[in-house]
C-alpha cells in the first residue's frame, strides 16, 4: 500500500472553496445583461474598469500575498502596457495582434531588467527600489512631449483584430476583459499550487531554508516578478482600450499604493481577495466621490482601521463572521 | 583508503579583529559520523555556516565530493548533496510537515519551473516525503502545519527534509539543544540508525550523545583544531582534558 | 554655463540637501530604532508649513508662528504615535506602509478641506528677506543662507546629541539592536516616543523654513517624502551620518542635474533631443543613483546594522 494511503491528507473543501470565485465570475458575466434594467448608465464601463484593475491586482497578489514581495511600482507595468497601445496607435499600428504582444513584451522586459536589480535587495530597500523604477517610467512618460507628456495621449480608436473593430462595442470590450481576467485568475491559481508556486510561497516564509534545500530563490522570484509585470501589462493594454486615453497618472506611485490597498482590502494571499478588494475600492471611490470630492478623508482612516483590526481584509472578515455564526 | 568526502583546507575567517576560524583543516571520511566539540565561542557554528555557504571564508578552500565549493552559493551546495540543520530550527511554518519534506524531494526531482500541475497531488513527491517522515517517526503528523509541531518534532522535521534531499553529507548544528532527556534519547536513536548511510558532521555540546554516536571527534578551541581522533583518543588526550573535557565530563 | 550660475545652483543644491537631511534624519531614526516605515513623515513636513501659515495669520510674527507651529506639529505627531503607530510596531512592514498611506490620504485631503487647494504663502522675516552679495556679480537670497545655516546647526546639534549624550547612546544602540536595549531594562516605549517626537519636529521645522520660498499646498509632502526615502536608503537605514551625506549628495545631484542636464546632453545628442530627454533624465537622476548604490550595496552606504 502506498504511504499516501496509510497517511491520507485531510479532505480539501473543494467545492465549497470554489463557491466564491464561481459566484464572482457569474456575477461579472451577467452584469451587462442586467445593467439596462437598473437604469444606471455607466455600470458596464465601471464593471470593465474594475475587472481591468483586478487583473493587475491578482498579479500583485501573486507577488505580495504569495511571494512576500512588497512591490511599490506595480502601476508602472500597467502604464507601460497602456503606453505601448498609445504609442503604436499614434504611429498607425492599431491591430491588437501587434499591440498586445508589444504591451506584454515591454512590461515583461522592464520587469526582467528592473527585477534583476530589485531582487538583490530585501525589506524596505526592495520597496524603495521598486518605487524608484516606477518613478523612472512615470517621469519618462511625463517628458515624452510627442506623446502628450504630462497631459496624456488620446487614442483615436480601440484596437482592432485583423481590421475588425472587436473592442468598439462597450459590451464586447467588457466580455473580452472578463475573459482576460478569468484567464489571468486561473493561471495564477494554477501557478500558486504548482511546484513553482510552492518555492515562491516557501521563500516568503523562510528564504534561507529554501536556499539550503537547494532552490535558487532569486531565479524563482525573478520569474514571478516578470509574470506579474506581464499580467499588469495586459491590464494596461485593456485600460488604454477602455478609456481610449493614456497618461503618466496611470503609473504614479500613488496608483501603485492604491493597488496594494486593493489587494489588502480584499484579503492578501487569496487571489479572490484581489478581485473583491478592487471592486470594493473602485465602487467606494465611485459612490463616495459623488458626495464629496474629499472622500479620501474618510477612506484614509478606514484604511488605518482595516490594517489595525481587519488585517485579513474583506475575505478575512467574512470567514471570521461565518465561523462565529457557525458556532453560535 | 577512503577518500575524504569533505575536506576543509586552511580555512580562515575573522570578524573585525576577532579571528573566528584560524587556519583550520579538517577531513570528513565517507560513512563516518564526525563530531565537532568545543566550548562556547570556539567557532563551531561559524564553521558550519562556512561549510554550508551562509558565510564566506576569508581564506582557504572547501572541497566537497571532489568539487571545490568555496565560492558556490548555498543552493548550489545543497544541489550537490550538502544538507544542514540549523541551531534554531528552520522550517516553513505555514506548510504542513509533508509539504516541508516534499520541498526536499522536489529539489532533487527535476525542474521546479513547472507552473500548471498541482504539486500537492504528485505521488512522485509525496511518497518519498512520507518515507522520510516515517524514517524520523513523524508520519502520523504529516498533515499538521509545521508551525504547530513541538520543538522536538520540528527538529525531526528538519532531519526529514535533509533525508529527502538524498544528502551526501549532513551538517548538524547542536540538534540536542533544547530537547528534554527523552527527546534527546529518541533523536540519538534516529541518528544511530542513520549512521553509515552518509557522512555526518555533528556539532554538539551534549557529551552523552557525542560519545554514543561519534566515529571520530575533533575538538575546536579558539577557531582551530586542538585534537582530532577516535573518542577514546580524544578523551585521553591531556590537552583536551585540560582545555575542555575536564570540566564537562560529568 | 557661467561660474555664477554654477555657484548659485551649488548653493541651492546644498539648501535642498540640508532640507532633505532635516526630514530624513527623523525618518531614518524612526526606521532604525523602531523598524517602522513611516510614509506619513512627509505630511508632518506639510503640516509644519500649514500650521506656520495659520499661526502667522493669528500672530503676524514669523518667529511666533515658528515656535507655535513646532509645538503644534510635535503635539500632533505624538498624538499619531500614541493612537496609531504604537499599535503597529510589532507588525510587518506592509502594515506600516498601508496604515501610513491611509494617514497620507487623510491628511492631504483634510488639509485641502480646511485650507483649500490653492497654494498659500508664508512671508519670511523682514530682516532676512533680502539678498546678499557674496562675490562680484554673485547675489544670493539671505533666507536660503539661513536655511543652510540652520540645517548645518541642527546637524551639528544632532551629532553632539547622538554621539555624546546618554540618550544619544541609547538611540544608537536601539538602531543597532532594539530588542537588546529593551532587554537591558531601558524604557523602550519612552525612547520610541522621544525619537518619534524629535523626528516629527525636525520634519515640521523643515516645512516651516521652506514655506517662505516654496508655496504651501496639499501634496507638498509627497515629493519630499520620496526624496527623503531615497536619502535614507542610499545613506543606510538608522544612520544619521549616512542620512547627512546622502542628503547633501541628493540635493546637489538633483539641483545641478536639473539645471545642467540639457547643457551636458546637448553636445552628446544635439540640441533638440537634449531638450526633450534632458528634463526626463534630470528627474530620474536620483533614482538611477539609488539603483546603482543598491546594486553595489544592497543595504545602503552606512547602515546602522552593519553589512
Amino acid at each position: 500500500m502506498a504511504l499516501a494511503e496509510a497517511f491520507p491528507a485531510p479532505p480539501r473543501a473543494s467545492l465549497r472553496a470554489q463557491i466564491l470565485p464561481i459566484g464572482i465570475f457569474l456575477a461579472l458575466a451577467i452584469l451587462p445583461l442586467v445593467a439596462p434594467a437598473t437604469g444606471v448608465g455607466y455600470l458596464v464601463s465601471l464593471g470593465a474598469r474594475i475587472m481591468i484593475f483586478a487583473i493587475a491586482a491578482v498579479a500583485l497578489d501573486l507577488l505580495l500575498g504569495y511571494g512576500g514581495l512588497i512591490s511599490f511600482g506595480h502601476a508602472a507595468f500597467i502604464g507601460l502596457g497602456a503606453y505601448a497601445v498609445g504609442i503604436l496607435a499614434a504611429h498607425g499600428f492599431t491591430d491588437m495582434l501587434i499591440a498586445l504582444p508589444a504591451a506584454l513584451a515591454i512590461s515583461a522586459l522592464y520587469a526582467f531588467l528592473t527585477g534583476i536589480v530589485c531582487l538583490r535587495t530585501k525589506g524596505v530597500y526592495f520597496i524603495m527600489i521598486t518605487l524608484a523604477f516606477g518613478q523612472m517610467v512615470y517621469f519618462t512618460a511625463s517628458s515624452l512631449a510627442p506623446y502628450g507628456g504630462d497631459d496624456g495621449l488620446t487614442i483615436a480608436a480601440r484596437s482592432t483584430l485583423l481590421g475588425f473593430p472587436l473592442l468598439k462595442n462597450d459590451r464586447a470590450l467588457y466580455y473580452v476583459v472578463l475573459l482576460c481576467l478569468l484567464g489571468s485568475y486561473l493561471f495564477c491559481r494554477a501557478l500558486v499550487a504548482s511546484r513553482f508556486g510552492r518555492v515562491l510561497r516557501g521563500a516568503k516564509e523562510n528564504a534561507v531554508r529554501m536556499e539550503t534545500v537547494g532552490f535558487d530563490v532569486y531565479r524563482f522570484q525573478l520569474t514571478g516578478y516578470v509574470i506579474a509585470g506581464a499580467l499588469a501589462g495586459l491590464s494596461g493594454f485593456m485600460l488604454a482600450n477602455a478609456t481610449e486615453f493614456v497618461s503618466p497618472a496611470y503609473m504614479s506611485w500613488q496608483r501603485s499604493g492604491e493597488l496594494i490597498v486593493m489587494v489588502l482590502l480584499g484579503g492578501l494571499g487569496t487571489l479572490n481577495g484581489a478581485i473583491i478588494g478592487t471592486a470594493a475600492y473602485l465602487l467606494t471611490e465611485e459612490w463616495l466621490s459623488g458626495y464629496t470630492e474629499s472622500w479620501k478623508v474618510i477612506f484614509g482612516p478606514v484604511l488605518v482601521l482595516v490594517v489595525l483590526f481587519a488585517r485579513g481584509g474583506l475575505i478575512g472578515l467574512a470567514s471570521a463572521l461565518t465561523r462565529r455564526l457557525g458556532r453560535g | 583508503m577512503a577518500d575524504a568526502v569533505l575536506r576543509l583546507d586552511r580555512l580562515h575567517k575573522r570578524f573585525g579583529a576577532l579571528v573566528v576560524t584560524d587556519d583550520l583543516s579538517l577531513d570528513v571520511m565517507s560513512g563516518e559520523l564526525h563530531a565537532v566539540i568545543g566550548p562556547n565561542g570556539a567557532g563551531k557554528t561559524t564553521l558550519i555556516h562556512q561549510i554550508s555557504g551562509l558565510l564566506a571564508p576569508d581564506a582557504g578552500a572547501i572541497v566537497f565530493a571532489g568539487h571545490d565549493i568555496t565560492a558556490l552559493p548555498m543552493h548550489a551546495r545543497a544541489a550537490l548533496g550538502l544538507a544542514r540543520l540549523f541551531q534554531i530550527t528552520s522550517i516553513v511554518p505555514g506548510f504542513s510537515a509533508l509539504e516541508n519534506v516534499a520541498l526536499g524531494v522536489q529539489a532533487r526531482a527535476g525542474s521546479s519551473f513547472r507552473f500548471f500541475a498541482r504539486a500537492a497531488d504528485e505521488p512522485g513527491l509525496n511518497e518519498p516525503a512520507l518515507a522520510a517522515l516515517a524514517d524520523v517517526g513523524l508520519a502520523e503528523r504529516a498533515h499538521i502545519p509545521a508551525g504547530r509541531l513541538s520543538h522536538g518534532e520540528k527538529r525531526a522535521l528538519e532531519l526529514a527534509i535533509a533525508l529527502a534531499m538524498q544528502p551526501k553529507l549532513l551538517l548538524l548544528d547542536e540538534p540536542m539543544a533544547g530537547t528534554g532527556h527523552e527527546e534527546g534519547a529518541r533523536l540519538t536513536q534516529v541518528l544511530r540508525r542513520l549512521k553509515g548511510r552518509f557522512p555526518i558532521v555533528l556539532v554538539e555540546h551534549d557529551m552523552t550523545a557525542v560519545f554514543a554516536l561519534a566515529d571520530r571527534i575533533s575538538v575546536l578551541l579558539y577557531g582551530r583544531i586542538l585534537a582530532s581522533g577516535t573518542p577514546g583518543e580524544v578523551r585521553a588526550d591531556p590537552r583536551v582534558v585540560e582545555a575542555y573535557l575536564g570540566e564537562e565530563m560529568e | 554655463m557661467s561660474t555664477t550660475l554654477l555657484v548659485v545652483q551649488t548653493l541651492n543644491g546644498l539648501q535642498l540637501g540640508v532640507l532633505l537631511f532635516l526630514i530624513a534624519a527623523g525618518l531614518t531614526l524612526v526606521f532604525g530604532v523602531m523598524d517602522f516605515i513611516n510614509l506619513a513623515h512627509g505630511v508632518q513636513y506639510m503640516l509644519g508649513a500649514y500650521l506656520a501659515v495659520a499661526f502667522y495669520g493669528v500672530t503676524g510674527s514669523f518667529v511666533a508662528a515658528l515656535v507655535l507651529a513646532l509645538a503644534a506639529a510635535l503635539a500632533f505627531g505624538l498624538l499619531l504615535e500614541f493612537a496609531v503607530f504604537r499599535q503597529l510596531y510589532d507588525r510587518d512592514h506592509l502594515d506600516h506602509v498601508m496604515a501610513t498611506f491611509g494617514i497620507i490620504l487623510f491628511l492631504n485631503h483634510g488639509v485641502k478641506m480646511i485650507w483649500g487647494a490653492a497654494p498659500l504663502s508664508l512671508p519670511m522675516p523682514e530682516a532676512l528677506s533680502g539678498s546678499v552679495r557674496l562675490a562680484d556679480g554673485l547675489i544670493y537670497p539671505v533666507w536660503r543662507l539661513v536655511i543652510i545655516a540652520s540645517g548645518l546647526i541642527v546637524a551639528a546639534l544632532l551629532y553632539v546629541l547622538v554621539a555624546h549624550t546618554r540618550i544619544g547612546m541609547l538611540v544608537r544602540a536601539g538602531a543597532t539592536n532594539a530588542a537588546m536595549v529593551s532587554a537591558l531594562g531601558v524604557n523602550i516605549r519612552r525612547l520610541f516616543m522621544i525619537v518619534f517626537g524629535f523626528g516629527t519636529m525636525l520634519a515640521g521645522f523643515a516645512g516651516i523654513m521652506i514655506a517662505p520660498i516654496l508655496s504651501v499646498d496639499p501634496g507638498m509632502g509627497d515629493t519630499v517624502l520620496i526624496l527623503a526615502f531615497v536619502v535614507i536608503v542610499i545613506g543606510g537605514i538608522g544612520s544619521i551620518r549616512g542620512a547627512f551625506l546622502a542628503a547633501l549628495l541628493i540635493g546637489l545631484v538633483d539641483t545641478l542635474g536639473r539645471s545642467f542636464a540639457v547643457d551636458i546632453l546637448r553636445p552628446i545628442m544635439g540640441p533638440s533631443p537634449a531638450r526633450t530627454v534632458g528634463p526626463a533624465v534630470a528627474s530620474m537622476l536620483i533614482y538611477l543613483l539609488m539603483a546603482v548604490v543598491l546594486y553595489l550595496r544592497p543595504t545602503g552606504l552606512f547602515p546602522a546594522k552593519g553589512r
